[in-house]
């Protein structure tokens, strides 16, 4: 069996005396793609940037390859920068992370940190430039890109050092459809490549996806756990913990209806809609009750 | 009209850290030379302009400022144009009182006033424009023609503490950041606007979008900070270039040392 990556027992954490996480009991292994799911303010970022160590518990124990993750241990040179290596963070909004005069020298931010040599940094930039089709953009500034390209960029700077753990808040967030399906395309070509994934996402769409396992947060605390597919036909759960909605629309006949669904989903029934593709069109999940 | 001239002025910002950043990548003397060199000779020549008493030395002093940022191409850039027109003016400004107020023999009368213009006044003011013209044109040479990151980098190697270098490259990393949210944050502004906003109005505006702008940065500051320590930062400025002294730089570090000595000593005064 893999050996866990990450190990966290009754951990809480709260922003002065707002409580984010209370009493959260998770254990991700090597190779796992984790999806965390939940409403806005459920806890999810503030869970990833735990496991990144940029915040550190209040309560209970939080462990990352079998040592304790807390500031004492990353205050620790070697600590922080083996840490480092193995754990990379894509932020939700990719404009914080993109902070250097142009894409070269984002990609090259991490690995000079970490103290590699100029040969291995130049030679991995052009790697990771072709592999996410950057090279056209290498002297571009970051914050004159488009919003798909920012967060191509800010992926690739993170995917430079190769993390053994990648952690994504919201990566399809925002995003128009191509750049989206560009971001899942790469979540799903992560399986079976040995490289932890831990996701936050509220999309319910792109599960099954990009993760093998989730895990539900509501009001920071893990509400529910699964498999993709349990997940999504557990309707009593996404509408307790606000991830699927009642939903009102109308049709080309005139009638309209409330019922309950995620986002972005497509259902089938009676009635036409007024766009006749969208319901013909075969659905990437169903879980509405229409 | 306020709030049009506030987006003019953010937009001039962007642009002129644009024009600096291509402008460092251009041939031209002090692009060729080595950052701790350009940082270091920078400051002697600005202390060295402050301090000295002689009107020759000064005006050395300044004719060497302007033929650097001759030979550097500062002059293709017409937003710095614009920005060291307005330094000038803002020195002559402040210059203009001292004509008036130093007491002394009389240099002659402003025509209609009739107020006198004193010669120690005359020479006070003179003094005071060269200083600030010169120093100016001296650290708008060295920002204009070295990536700020390199500037850093020169910092710690002459020992700055690693918490000010810090705190300047994170100043200048989300720089943009800030701008594009105060833009965003005026525009949002006049499109609610209907007509004119009477002088309470722009105050009460100015006032409040500066409170929200100061909360967002903060906060964006702190993101920054945190996506640099998640990729390894630990606030020591690691660059792909290795700095290295070659003969022209030894060569410019020791003209400066010279003309700084002779400015301090006093030529002709």
């Amino acid at each position: 069996m893999n050996e866990p990556v990450f190990e966290l027992t009754d951990v809480s954490y709260a922003y002065q005396s707002v409580p984010a996480l209370d009493g959260v009991n998770l254990s991700i292994r090597r190779g796992e793609r984790i999806a965390l799911l939940g409403a806005n303010g459920s806890g999810k970022s503030t869970l990833l940037r735990l496991l990144d160590g940029l915040s550190f518990a209040n309560g209970g124990s939080l462990r990352a390859f079998g040592e304790a993750l807390d500031e004492a241990s990353l205050s620790d040179e070697r600590t922080h920068y083996s840490f480092r290596r193995r754990v990379g963070f894509v932020f939700q909004n990719p404009e914080v992370q993109l902070f250097n005069p142009t894409v070269f020298d984002e990609l090259a931010f991490g690995p000079l940190q970490l103290g590699w040599s100029r040969a291995e940094i130049l030679q991995r930039i052009e790697e990771i430039a072709e592999r996410f089709s950057l090279g056209h953009l290498k002297n571009r500034s970051p914050h004159r890109l488009s919003g798909g390209e920012k967060k191509r960029v800010a992926l690739a700077s993170v995917m430079i050092v190769d993390p053994e753990v990648l952690l994504l808040d919201e990566p399809t967030a925002a995003l128009d459809p191509e750049s989206q399906s560009e971001m899942i395309r790469f979540l799903a070509a992560s399986r079976n490549t040995g490289r932890t994934l831990i996701i936050a996402t509220h999309d319910l769409d792109v599960l099954p996806d990009i993760a093998d396992y989730a895990y539900v947060l509501d009001r920071g605390r893990v509400a529910g756990a699964g498999t993709p597919a349990e997940i999504l036909a557990n309707e009593a759960l996404l509408r307790r913990t606000r991830l699927i909605h009642a939903h009102w629309h109308s049709h080309a006949d005139g009638t309209a209806h409330i019922h309950a669904h995620g986002h972005g989903h497509v259902h089938r029934h009676e009635g036409s809609h007024g766009d006749p593709g969208s319901s013909v069109s075969s659905p990437p999940m169903t879980n509405g009750v229409g | 009209m306020f709030v049009g001239r506030l987006l003019q002025g953010l937009a001039t910002a962007a642009q002129l850290a644009e024009e600096a950043e291509a402008l460092n990548a251009r041939q031209g003397l002090l692009q060729g030379l080595d950052a701790r060199v350009k940082l270091v000779s920078m400051l002697v020549l600005i202390v060295a302009g402050v301090q000295t008493h002689s009107s020759s030395a000064l005006a050395s002093l300044l004719v060497m400022a302007f033929v650097l940022a001759l030979v550097s191409r500062l002059y293709t850039m017409p937003v710095l144009r614009r920005l060291w027109v307005g330094i000038l003016l803002v020195a002559a400004v402040m210059a203009l009182p001292a004509l008036f107020l130093v007491p002394g023999g009389i240099a002659g009368r402003l025509p209609m006033i009739g107020w006198s213009i004193t010669e120690p006044g005359l020479r006070s003011a003179a003094f005071l424009f060269g200083r600030a013209a010169a120093s100016s044109t001296f650290s708008m040479s060295l920002l204009a023609t070295t990536p700020w990151p390199h500037v850093l980098k020169a910092m710690r190697c002459l020992g700055v503490p690693a918490v000010l270098v810090a705190v300047l490259g994170m100043a200048q990393r989300y720089i943009f950041l800030l701008l594009q949210t105060a833009m965003e944050l005026v525009e949002a502004r006049r499109s609610r606007i209907l007509g004119p906003l009477g002088a309470p109005g722009r105050r009460h505006m100015a006032t409040s979008a500066a409170g929200a702008l100061f909360e967002r940065s903060f906060f964006l500051a702190c993101e920054v900070h945190l996506a640099m320590v998640s990729r390894g930062y630990r606030g020591d400025v690691r660059l792909l270039d290795d700095f290295h002294m070659r003969r022209r730089d030894w060569l410019a570090a020791c003209f400066v040392v010279v003309v700084a000595l002779i400015a301090s000593i006093g030529v002709g005064r």
